[in-house]
């Protein structure tokens, strides 16, 4: 049976893929350009909540398949597209990083 | 251990010439001996020493396997952090160890071009510098000499990319990251001044010789900051040496009883007690182990009378301030924390102002472009856990078990002084 490109990728949520690394979709937040409006906790309570000052704080771990189309919706809807979804390995071991600096290197988390 | 990076001339002499800095080391390694220089650099265990502490030799080979035009090599002297002072003597005494380091990576990676970044502040180690650079003859590469501004954002790396390229010192998102995209799109090495000094004793001396200094886990030497002794200033230090062999040498104190507390790494990096940390190993594995950072090598002690929460407080202020003011987090999260700890240093807190800093520390991490909010936040939460009996007194507006509330902020200025 055919399988569309929509269960390929669906399959691959968060699923090893016998050829790589784990693959998991996440939210990212741009944070320059997020001003704050709040929507996508309105549409992803499940995974999104809004600090003290109404900017977003994203649960760790991915997005679930079953979360998957409000997520897409959360991201859909930000005044200022500050918000997408990434498909993201998931390293074994993150990257060696420094313990307290901004300086720190982060995990490459995210590939455009 | 004898002096690496300081050997050669005494400070009163001023900065080495580039005559007498061959005769003492000889030629620099260069073309296919620079790019052997690399698996060198790997074998020696060098850590960079711009804070974050990555493995030097891991990002030249990550540079030197980068498509995306040629790189070019970013050295990086801003030195924001205002309780450091090694990068800036470095760049004053040995000028040509850090453009050596510069040469040896611009070779080593394939780079044409090499920007020497320096704050605007530290005019001394520019002039040095351009001095240096006038005794050069026949560079293979290019060499900028840019000054940075004077912000403490100003040397994180994506920062220091962005003012070259657009003059505007504040980070960008990454990725892409400096080594994949940087200066003119171009894969670029930032790395710290003083990494790049040791590159260039390595890639003459070897990683054997590296070694042999070392005391702990980690090897080497290091460049440290000391402040809060009566012999404050640069020294370099054999990686592993004790607080408290420091702290003796600095004039901080013959044992833990003579000073309160130990602020390493810098702003961003931790508190630590004293009487817990007097034999710890100045060593970034067993820093990190014990909850701060070896960071840019700040060793700045707290006296017995001074108030550990005055003391955070005022760098919480500052660290507000020098938010770039881009990311909402940042801009509010760091202004509410260094408003509660201001009302808590002075005795007049909000009924729930210690919980909320400490929520609000939990929340901040990992939520900014560049980690500004989470170098305050780590700072807090050091602060939280060695003071947090004296934060108790403040919350509850008991009397300052060190201060008094009334005292001024230019005597706790004394306490935790920028370095000048």
């Amino acid at each position: 049976m055919a399988t569309s490109f929509k269960d390929v990728r669906r399959s691959r949520v968060g699923v090893r893929d016998p050829a790589g690394p784990v693959i998991r979709t996440e939210l990212v937040v741009d944070r320059i350009a997020c001003d704050g409006f709040g929507m996508c906790a309105e549409l992803l309570p499940e995974l999104i909540e809004l600090d003290d000052w109404g900017y977003p704080i994203v649960a760790a771990g991915g997005v679930p398949g079953k979360l998957l189309d409000h997520a897409k919706r959360a991201a859909a809807v930000c005044p200022v597209l500050a918000l997408r979804l990434a498909r993201v390995p998931v390293a074994a071991a993150p990257p060696e990083r420094g313990a307290a600096g901004w300086h720190g290197n982060r995990p490459p988390s995210v590939r455009r | 251990m004898d002096p690496r990076i300081f050997a050669g001339p005494a400070a009163p002499s001023g900065p080495e010439s580039h005559a007498d800095h061959l005769a003492r080391l000889g030629r620099l390694p260069t073309g296919r001996d620079a790019a052997a220089v690399i698996p060198v650099l790997e074998a020696s265990g060098l850590l960079g020493r711009g804070g974050a502490g990555f493995p030097v030799g891991r990002k030249w080979r990550a540079l030197a396997g980068q498509a995306g035009g040629r790189p070019v090599v970013l050295a990086n002297g801003a030195e924001g952090e205002p309780l450091s002072a090694k990068d800036r003597t470095l760049l004053r005494l040995r000028p040509h160890l850090v453009l050596d380091g510069a040469l040896l990576a611009a070779d080593a990676v394939g780079a044409d071009k090499v920007v020497l970044y320096i704050g605007h502040a530290h005019r001394d180690a520019r002039a040095s510098v351009k001095r240096a650079l006038g005794e050069r003859r026949n560079l293979q590469v290019r060499v900028e000499l840019l000054e940075a501004p004077d912000t403490y954002v100003a040397g994180e790396e994506s920062s220091a990319v962005h003012f070259v390229n657009a003059r505007d010192a504040r980070p960008t998102i990454t990725p892409p990251r400096p080594y994949e995209r940087g200066v003119d799109g171009r894969p670029t090495l930032v790395q710290n001044v003083e990494s790049l000094a040791h590159a260039a004793l390595i890639g003459r001396l070897g990683d054997g010789w590296y070694r042999e200094a070392g005391r702990d886990v980690t090897p080497g030497s290091a460049l440290v900051t000391i402040s809060g002794g009566t012999r404050d200033g640069v020294r370099e230090i054999e990686i592993g040496t004790t607080i408290g062999e420091l702290a003796e040498q600095a004039g901080a104190g013959a044992s833990a009883r003579d000073r309160q507390a130990v602020l390493l790494g810098g702003y961003f990096g931790g508190w630590l007690s004293t009487e817990r940390s007097w034999d710890l190993a100045l060593d970034p594995i067993a820093l990190r182990g014990a909850g701060s950072a070896f960071g840019a090598g700040v060793v700045a002690f707290l006296d017995n009378d001074r108030c550990g929460v005055r003391a955070t407080s005022r760098i919480m202020n500052y660290m507000a301030g020098q938010s770039a003011a881009q990311c909402g987090p940042c801009v509010f999260g760091l202004r509410a924390i260094a408003d509660a700890t201001a009302r808590l240093a002075n005795g007049v807190p909000e009924r729930d102002d210690l919980a909320r800093i400490e929520r609000w520390s939990q929340q901040l991490a990992g939520r900014g472009a560049c980690r500004h909010p989470d170098g305050a936040v780590g700072h807090l939460l050091s602060s939280l856990r060695v003071f947090g009996p004296e934060w108790e007194v403040h919350q509850r507006r008991r009397p300052c078990t060190r201060e008094r509330y009334a005292e001024t902020d230019a005597r706790s200025a004394a306490a935790i002084g920028d370095v000048a």
